[in-house]
């Protein structure tokens, strides 16, 4: 029968019919909106609440930002445009303000004419960090490494460098770019000479200081070749003793000396006139740089088999967790004198750096603690089976693991350390957010100026901040290596 | 130890002290001591050679002569006639309110955020997403500034609120008036007054007060009474009796009792002359601060809590629900009790860092203990040295006291391994 019927069949469909449309309730736009905004009287109540939320901030906020003001030369005239503009009672933002003192939130008081030594340093600091933070990717080191080359040679040429410098910087970018394609763990040379030309660019003065630093760790390092083949703790010992004996005793005399010799120095430039976002920048790479290594060290003591050890380490960890970092901060401009030999008067900003770190090295040991709790017993076992001594094991098993599950806590200890550096308006130096913007208002012509510099700085922390937490997503995609 | 005289054991030599692994930790410990005691010994010294060379002495009498200063908002009675002990008192006091009330606001609003964060509804999520992100990466004291400046410039000054047709009006049915020189709230007053408490040195406790705590405590253990009354009976028959109206009776009825007793009610803030009256003025200090800090730190909670509800897995309710229980008890007896685990820990080190966040004060004029004894004692007598490691213990014990409450609690939910 059913052939019969297939046959009787005046009309067999060959092709498919093109599928029907969804309902138009169960599609595109209409279907999200159902999904995500109005799936039931709960949400469409809380939609209804977010849309009078963003309301009300755009209906407030919006003539304030579409009224901006880019060119006056004071508070005043702004208003004066706006009122020409926009009609009398209107309101808006001068930003005028950040175009005439941008360069005192960004380096403080420093001379304007060496604007370009602190630009370069902050381009270099790429550089060390590049093996540090992206070596791996290669593509990315190219990215970045380039980027900061094109940025920092541009910005030295509007800041009027000297040709001379001009040069090195492009040399050093060139010759990182060059070494990185074959060898990239040698710029760990250049990372580990940084802290030093660092330093020596922003504060400036006789290059010999830095050098004769140096000198210190290279007789240590000849101390210990020498010492070797007779004793290896004498030579330890040695290594360890000579650098700190040529530091304390002899570093400063030689570079007096060398200085009178050949003179090669550069413009020096005091810590008072630091500030603005030079400043928190300064205190914020250096704080984070010290802290890592220090709250590794107490992370590994507080979980040491030696009592002594270990208790040192929790009353440490616990008294600079206890206490408000302001106070540690007090505890630095007023404190440090009375602790210190009489006479030694050493720079404010040194000062802060060192309580910075031990504070922010404190919490960076609990992060790092937990690291190392969360690691499997097995690991330890495995590196003692293998007949490791601690340290190969610390260093080749268990550090390498226990740092990787704690990257997004030091990173968000970073990020509040860089944030607590604007602390430092409350010993008197000049931090972007509290001390600048009042010294900006200090000034007749922006007398009563507050949102414009609030909103200018909390934005770029906020860029600094995100773009961390950012990168330790991507760091944690990069290093995870289970599950891949 | 170990046994020294065992056969194949060689006999001591200083060299052990090093290479053997059974003395270098005792070595190393001996060495790391000298190293600290040399170190603090330096310090000390210093400390005391220098303190000799200005002619200072290390001692605490400046604490009893007295403070001459004026303190805005005081907790307990104070004027400058009094002490730098009471002083450091009112600002510790001040130092405690704004933390407390902080702390209770920030959970309030991280719950919420952290809750909505995790919404189906996308504008809502969103929308918590920019204001986590918003606070959590920029400072602190901008947030702390902008809110006390919001107040200090865009709040209208007081006489604002006068006459006919006034330029600004109050807020929550007239029981609140923003104004740029304090927030005057409504206060509480009673028609039955018990009298008070005197504890001695000017401080003293209404015995209305006494009595709402005491019977908010004693409803609080009738309510566990309640509950445990409630299981006894359901592991006997099986059927757990109602209890909730008997919970909300017990922690409700005395308290109502009491108002009615007292005559307690509430009197709102009336402009007399140039200024509120009636009311609480609250300065604008206490405001920002607590409102900066609650919004800062509700922003770090908001993430805990997504964080600790994301960690339950999904498989835990499902197998709730298979057994039969409802929502609420889902969310009482299998969710929350392992959110908590994941959620306490960091509420804790957050709870602390508000506490610790709360001498920022000091950019707001609010005269916590940063102010009074960190700040204007240190100036009026010279005693540095004195006041920041006073303060410094003041916070340290905060903190300590604190960590070892949250710590209990934290033991009482954590995971009972066996």
């Amino acid at each position: 029968m059913s052939d019969t019927h297939a046959q009787t069949v005046p009309f067999v469909r060959d092709t498919m019919l093109p599928p029907a449309e969804p309902p138009i309730r169960e599609a595109g736009a209409v279907r999200w909106l159902r999904e995500n905004l109005f799936s039931g009287p709960v949400n469409t109540v809380l939609t209804i609440l977010g849309i009078l939320i963003v309301w009300f901030l755009v209906s407030h906020f919006w003539d304030w930002f579409a009224h901006s003001i880019w060119n006056a030369g004071s508070l005043s005239e702004c208003r004066q445009i706006i009122a020409e503009t926009w009609g009398e009672g209107a309101r808006g933002a001068c930003w005028a303000v950040i175009r005439e003192r941008w360069n005192q939130y960004v380096y403080g008081f420093y001379p304007p004419e060496l604007y370009w030594r602190p630009t370069m340093a902050f381009g270099l600091l790429f550089v060390a960090l590049a093996p540090v933070l992206f070596s791996e990717a290669a593509q990315i080191r190219r990215i970045v490494l380039g980027l900061a080359a094109l940025m920092t040679l541009w910005l030295m040429v509007m800041l009027d460098a000297p040709a001379l410098w001009l040069a090195f910087a492009a040399v050093v970018f060139l010759g990182a770019l060059l070494v990185s394609e074959r060898h990239p763990a040698w710029l760990l040379v250049f990372s580990i000479l940084y802290p030093l030309m660092g330093v020596w660019f922003l504060w400036g003065g006789s290059a010999w200081g830095p050098i004769m630093v140096l000198v210190g760790p290279v007789l240590g390092w000849i101390a210990w070749r020498v010492m070797h083949p007779f004793s290896s703790l004498a030579a330890i010992v040695a290594a360890l003793v000579i650098p700190v004996l040529w530091w304390i005793g002899y570093a400063g005399e030689a570079a007096r000396d060398a200085e009178s010799i050949v003179s090669f120095s550069i413009p020096a430039v005091t810590s008072d006139r630091f500030g603005g976002f030079l400043l928190s920048v300064t205190i914020g790479v250096s704080g984070i740089a010290l802290s890592l290594p220090l709250g590794i060290v107490l992370a590994l003591a507080r979980r040491s088999d030696m009592f002594l050890v270990k208790s040192l380490a929790v009353i440490f960890i616990e008294f600079i967790r206890g206490v408000p970092l302001i106070a540690l901060l007090f505890v630095a401009s007023l404190l440090l004198n009375y602790f210190l030999p009489p006479g030694t008067n050493f720079d404010i900003i040194l000062r802060v750096i060192i309580m910075v770190t031990l504070f922010a090295a404190a919490y960076m040991a609990e992060v790092i603690r937990g690291g190392l709790a969360a690691l499997p017993k097995g690991q330890y076992e495995a590196a003692d089976a293998l007949g490791l001594d601690y340290w190969k094991a610390q260093r080749l098993i268990v550090l390498p693991q226990a740092l990787k599950i704690s990257i997004p806590g030091i990173v968000s200890t970073f990020i509040g350390m860089f944030k607590d550096t604007t602390l430092v308006t409350f010993v008197g130096l000049y931090d972007p957010l509290k001390s600048m913007s009042d010294a900006v208002r200090a000034s007749t012509s922006w007398k009563g100026i507050y949102w414009e510099p609030y909103i200018f700085v909390g934005f770029i922390f906020f860029l600094i901040c995100f773009g961390m937490s950012r990168y330790s997503m991507y760091l944690e995609r990069r290093l995870a290596r289970d599950h891949r | 130890m170990t046994d020294m005289s065992a056969p194949g054991n060689p006999t001591f030599r200083p060299s052990m002290l090093i290479y053997d692994r059974r003395y270098r930790s005792m070595t190393f410990q001996v060495i790391v001591f000298i190293l600290v005691m040399a170190l603090a010994w330096w310090l000390v010294n210093n400390t005391v050679r220098n303190l000799a060379a200005l002619g200072k002495d290390f001692n605490f009498s400046f604490l009893w002569s007295r403070a001459g200063y004026d303190i805005p908002q005081t907790p307990i009675p104070y004027t400058s006639d009094d002490t730098h002990f009471r002083a450091a008192v009112v600002g510790l006091l001040n130092t405690l309110i704004v933390s407390i009330l902080g702390c209770i606001a920030a959970t309030f609003v991280g719950i919420i955020a952290g809750v909505a964060r995790l919404s189906n509804n996308w504008l809502i999520a969103r929308l918590m997403t920019v204001y986590v992100e918003a606070f959590r990466n920029v400072p602190l004291l901008l947030w702390i500034l902008i809110v006390f400046a919001i107040f200090t410039e865009v709040m209208p000054p007081p006489n604002a609120f006068r006459g006919d047709d006034p330029t600004a009006s109050m807020i929550l049915f007239d029981h609140v008036a923003l104004t740029n020189r304090y927030t005057a709230i409504p206060t509480l007053a009673m028609t039955n007054d018990p009298g008070s408490l005197d504890l001695g040195a000017r401080i003293t406790f209404n015995w209305a007060t006494i009595a709402f705590v005491a019977v908010l405590i004693g409803g609080w253990f009738v309510r566990r009474m309640i509950g445990a009354w409630a299981q006894r009976v359901q592991d006997q028959t099986g059927s757990r009796p109602t209890t909730w109206w008997m919970s909300l009776a017990v922690m409700t009825v005395p308290s109502l009792l009491l108002i009615w007793y007292f005559g307690l009610h509430m009197v709102p803030p009336e402009l007399r002359g140039f200024n509120f009256t009636g009311g609480l003025n609250v300065q604008n200090g206490l405001v920002a601060l607590w409102l900066a800090l609650t919004l800062y730190t509700g922003a770090f909670i908001a993430e805990i809590v997504r964080a600790g509800i994301l960690a339950v897995s999904r498989g835990q309710s499902e197998a709730a629900f298979a057994l039969g229980l409802r929502p609420g008890r889902t969310m009482n007896l299998v969710i929350l009790p392992q959110a908590l685990r994941v959620i306490i820990p960091p509420l804790i080190s957050q709870y602390l860092n508000l506490t610790k966040n709360s001498s920022l004060a000091i950019a707001v004029g609010y005269m916590d203990i940063k102010g009074t004894l960190g700040g204007t004692t240190l100036n009026q007598t010279g005693r540095e040295l004195e006041a920041i490691l006073l303060m410094m213990g003041v916070y340290l014990t905060l903190s300590l006291i604190i960590s070892a409450g949250m710590n209990i609690f934290n033991s009482r939910v954590k995971l009972k391994e066996r």
